[in-house]
């Protein structure tokens, strides 16, 4: 009966492991896929050119490129400062009450609301009500308000995570309620912030649905010079040439620009990966 | 001790009123979500009757002389491929989380369960370009179809796009159960498999529940790889190999091509504010199974 | 008869609706160790937190009466509070460095005031390398010169003279509270309060501590709340016993210990209860 038993076991564990490979095999073959598919056409022209659209192995992906960072930049700007500001009060200086426990769960689920409904919401608001129309601003705007919920729920727990001794000891010192936040409680928290917030921009570079509705543009012959100018990014370029465009090597295009793409969200996740990492080692409480 | 009260004063509240500003005018934004989608939609149900738009199965809002607002069909597209992705994650999920919280040894778990959480950061247009360049042509070559664009291949892509989030927290879930519980197990001379199952698994279902809650807002909310490889058949669906259109591929489609304003515009803002009441939800009844563990 | 440098009058202090202190008048000698004793919940680590308004970031602490300090009733609105805290420090029970070095622990409470370390931000990786302890002895820094009085004063310096710059929570138990001790010295207080600093040590440290409060005795005010009635007995030279938010007696230990006027007093210190 036992060697049964330990046969079933050795079954089970099997299946579980297996499925484990299997999911990271997917991870791999998702890449090899792309980059067989795309390889050949990446080159130096490819990363730096204007994108042609009449004969589009003449260009390269630059505004895409360019636009993508400037989204990731500009959503940086709004989000983090918004982001882990409402964290700040929530954590440090309001009332332990209903209310305040009310919207921590209310902003912990609006980071599962899907991005076409933020989409929705950017496009009543910043494309029609604030007039931005579909441009660089609208789409920062909308992305950013995507982000915000996620870097609020890193940021509160990792400032929860500070014990509560370390504030009383600096109180105790004569210190103020703002020096000990800032000397003692932001030093210590601010790796989760930060590292929930890669995460947070990893996301919003690869989102192409809000884009459809509130910005992103294929058909660009400048780079964008203002904010409320029309801009191109790379997640909206992979769709149209996956699924819009005629030319014959459309797919192969698309496939390069998805390997920038996904290159780009790698590093991104990599690095907050490695952050996490790293800080949890060096934690001393 | 009283001279410095005031320049104490402004030192303390100041960053107080800054912060608390922030805080209001984002959290008030972020609530506003709710209130502007619903002010946007609300418009829809003046002309057309809840049953009507729920339960209709014809969406057909540019047709030429009678439009039809049926949201039905969408419904059960969405349904479809997110209980079929569902079917195919769940298990698929768990069976990582517990080989990664219960088999590995701890330098493999270090290294793979990074690996798995990567899978997120594939971003949806790439696994739907994957799928329409590899795998519907696979699908439609298996079943004897013209296409593979269908519910079948969608759920499949989608099921990959949610397996980072269920492994990830059943494996949270899974790992927090306290070690004790293993060890006075094994110390009957029960099995490694039969501790799994008999008694982490059960300690940790509240957990492991959130987590395919968690998975289920995840599918249901997916655009861009149904977009692309689910067909966009507004007809209702009759079967797996069907094209299908959910909701949120719908909205996708036809929010280029409305009049700012109009009746169409109104329904699609609809159609949103369902979907952002079902993924919130489901987010919080997920949200409360996690948190009434940790207490 | 020793002057008296902090006097309560008529202290009633609630938690939450319920009454913790009720109606306290106690007068505390200066230059003395005054230990507050008595069961759990009698009130003592209460008293003890409403003498440096610690009890504020309590939000549903109700505290009614008056403390007086240098002549002035610190429980009013106009107290500057974060002054009052550098002139009456505390040292809690779980011993709490910073996430710092053992120099920049002690640092934080003049850097707070407004004093700049010599080396700031990446400047002090590159001067990391000094740990030469006998150069700091020589500095003539102001931070630098509290650092080494101050650990010299809580009997740690010859312990950590040459690791400065390490984490402080490399320390053991006992070193780290004596850091804690350190650090509060670093501000220049006249009053110490200690709430239980001893009972997560083991008795070694806890020895060390309590020679060293006695040595401290001589330019500071000790108040310590302690729940060991043999070291109450050891280094007090005055109790307070306290018994369900009320100050049932207060006097020379010697007095409490050998001749109480209460019986619960008398029953408390015989071990009876408690």
């Amino acid at each position: 009966m036992k060697t049964k038993e330990n046969l079933r076991e050795t079954a089970y564990f099997s299946i579980f492991r297996v499925s484990a490979f299997i999911g990271i095999g997917i991870l791999f073959l998702t890449l090899i896929l792309l980059f067989v598919s795309g390889y050949s056409v990446i080159d130096f022209n490819f990363l730096t050119k204007n994108w042609q659209h009449r004969d589009i192995t003449q260009g390269g992906i630059l505004p895409a490129i360019l636009g993508s960072f400037y989204l990731g930049f500009g959503v940086i700007a709004v989000s983090f400062p918004l982001g882990i500001g409402t964290a700040i009060f929530l954590t440090e200086y309001s009332k332990n009450n209903l209310l305040k426990r009310i919207i921590k769960l209310a902003i912990r689920n609006l980071s599962g609301v899907p991005s076409i409904v933020y989409g929705l919401f950017g496009l009543v608001i910043f494309v029609n009500l604030l007039s931005f129309g579909t441009s660089l601003l609208s789409a920062i705007l909308t992305l950013s308000f995507m982000t915000i919920p996620w870097i609020i729920t890193a940021s509160v727990e990792s400032f929860e995570s500070v014990p509560q001794k370390f504030r009383e000891s600096s109180l105790a010192l004569g210190a103020t309620h703002w020096q000990t936040t800032r000397k003692i409680v932001l030093p210590a928290a601010i790796t989760g912030s930060i590292t929930g917030g890669i995460i947070g921009i990893a996301r919003a570079l690869g989102e192409t649905a809000p884009l459809i509705m509130v910005g992103a543009t294929f058909y660009l012959s400048n780079l964008p010079s203002s904010p409320l100018d029309k801009f191109m990014a790379l997640p909206y370029h992979t769709f149209i040439l996956a699924t819009q465009h005629s030319s014959p090597y459309a797919n192969t295009y698309a496939a390069a620009t998805a390997l920038v793409l996904i290159t780009l969200t790698f590093l991104l996740s990599s690095g907050a990966i490695f952050l996490r990492f790293h800080y949890r080692r060096k934690k001393d409480w | 001790m009283n001279s410095n009260s005031k320049a104490l004063y402004f030192s303390e509240n100041i960053p107080k009123w800054i912060f608390g500003f922030i805080a209001t005018f984002t959290v008030a934004i972020l609530l506003g979500i709710f209130v502007f989608l619903l002010i946007s939609g609300l418009g829809t149900f003046k002309e057309i009757g809840i049953k009507e738009f729920l339960f209709g199965t014809d969406w057909n809002p540019n047709a030429f002389d009678t439009p039809a607002w049926g949201i039905f069909s969408l419904v059960v597209g969405t349904a479809m491929i997110s209980l079929l992705a569902l079917f195919i994650v769940v298990p698929f999920g768990l069976s990582i989380a517990i080989y990664l919280s219960e088999i590995a040894s701890p330098k493999t778990q270090e290294i793979l369960k990074p690996l798995v959480e990567m899978i997120a950061s594939i971003p949806s247009v790439v696994l739907g370009f994957l799928g329409l360049l590899f795998l519907a042509p696979l699908i439609a070559k298996i079943f004897h179809l013209s296409n593979g664009l269908n519910a079948l291949t969608a759920s499949i892509l989608v099921a990959i796009a949610a397996l980072p989030t269920i492994a990830s927290i059943c494996e949270d879930a899974l790992s927090s159960v306290s070690q004790r519980f293993r060890e006075a197990s094994l110390a009957l001379g029960a099995t490694q498999w039969a501790t799994i199952k008999k008694i982490v698994i059960p300690a940790a279902k509240s957990g492991l529940i959130a987590g395919i809650m968690l998975g289920l807002g995840r599918v249901i909310g997916e655009t861009m790889i149904v977009l692309m490889v689910a067909g966009n058949s507004r007809a209702f669906p009759h079967s797996l190999l069907d094209a299908v259109r959910p909701m949120t591929a719908n909205i996708a489609i036809e929010i280029k091509e409305v009049v700012v304003g109009s009746f169409h515009w109104q329904s699609l803002f609809m159609i949103g504010f369902i979907l952002f009441v079902i993924t919130f939800f489901i987010n919080f009844l997920a949200d409360i199974l996690i948190h009434k563990k940790s207490l | 008869m020793n002057k008296i440098i902090i006097t309560t009058r008529k202290l009633n202090i609630w938690y939450n609706g319920l009454q913790a202190l009720k109606n306290v008048d106690i007068e505390l000698p200066e230059n003395q160790i005054t230990a507050f004793i008595g069961a759990s919940g009698s009130g003592k680590s209460t008293l003890l937190r409403s003498l440096n308004r610690m009890l504020d970031i309590i939000p549903n602490a109700k505290v009614e009466g008056e403390i007086l300090f240098m002549g002035e009733n610190i429980l009013s609105q106009d107290t500057d509070v974060v002054a009052l805290r550098r002139k009456i420090g505390m040292v809690f029970q779980n011993p709490t460095p910073f996430p710092k070095s053992i120099f920049d622990n002690i640092a934080y409470g003049l850097e707070i005031q407004g004093i700049k370390k010599k080396y700031e931000g990446l400047w002090q990786i590159f001067n990391n390398k000094k740990n030469n302890f006998v150069e700091f002895e020589k500095s003539q820094h102001p931070i630098d010169i509290a650092v080494v009085k101050s650990l010299k004063e809580a009997a740690l310096w010859e312990e950590v003279k040459d690791r400065l710059r390490q984490s402080a929570f490399r320390l053991s138990g006992g070193q780290q509270q004596r850091l804690c001790i350190a650090r509060t010295l670093a501000v220049k207080p006249e009053i110490l309060l200690l709430d239980e600093p001893c009972s997560e040590l083991d008795p070694i440290s806890t020895k060390k501590i309590e020679e060293l409060l006695m040595l401290l005795r001589e330019n500071y005010t000790i108040v310590i709340v302690t729940h060991n009635l043999h070291q109450a007995k050891r280094i007090s030279d005055h109790v307070g016993f306290f018994h369900l938010g009320e100050l049932i007696e207060f006097g020379k230990t010697k007095d409490i210990f050998e001749n109480p006027c209460q019986k619960i007093t008398r029953d408390y210190v015989t071990g009876n209860f408690g």
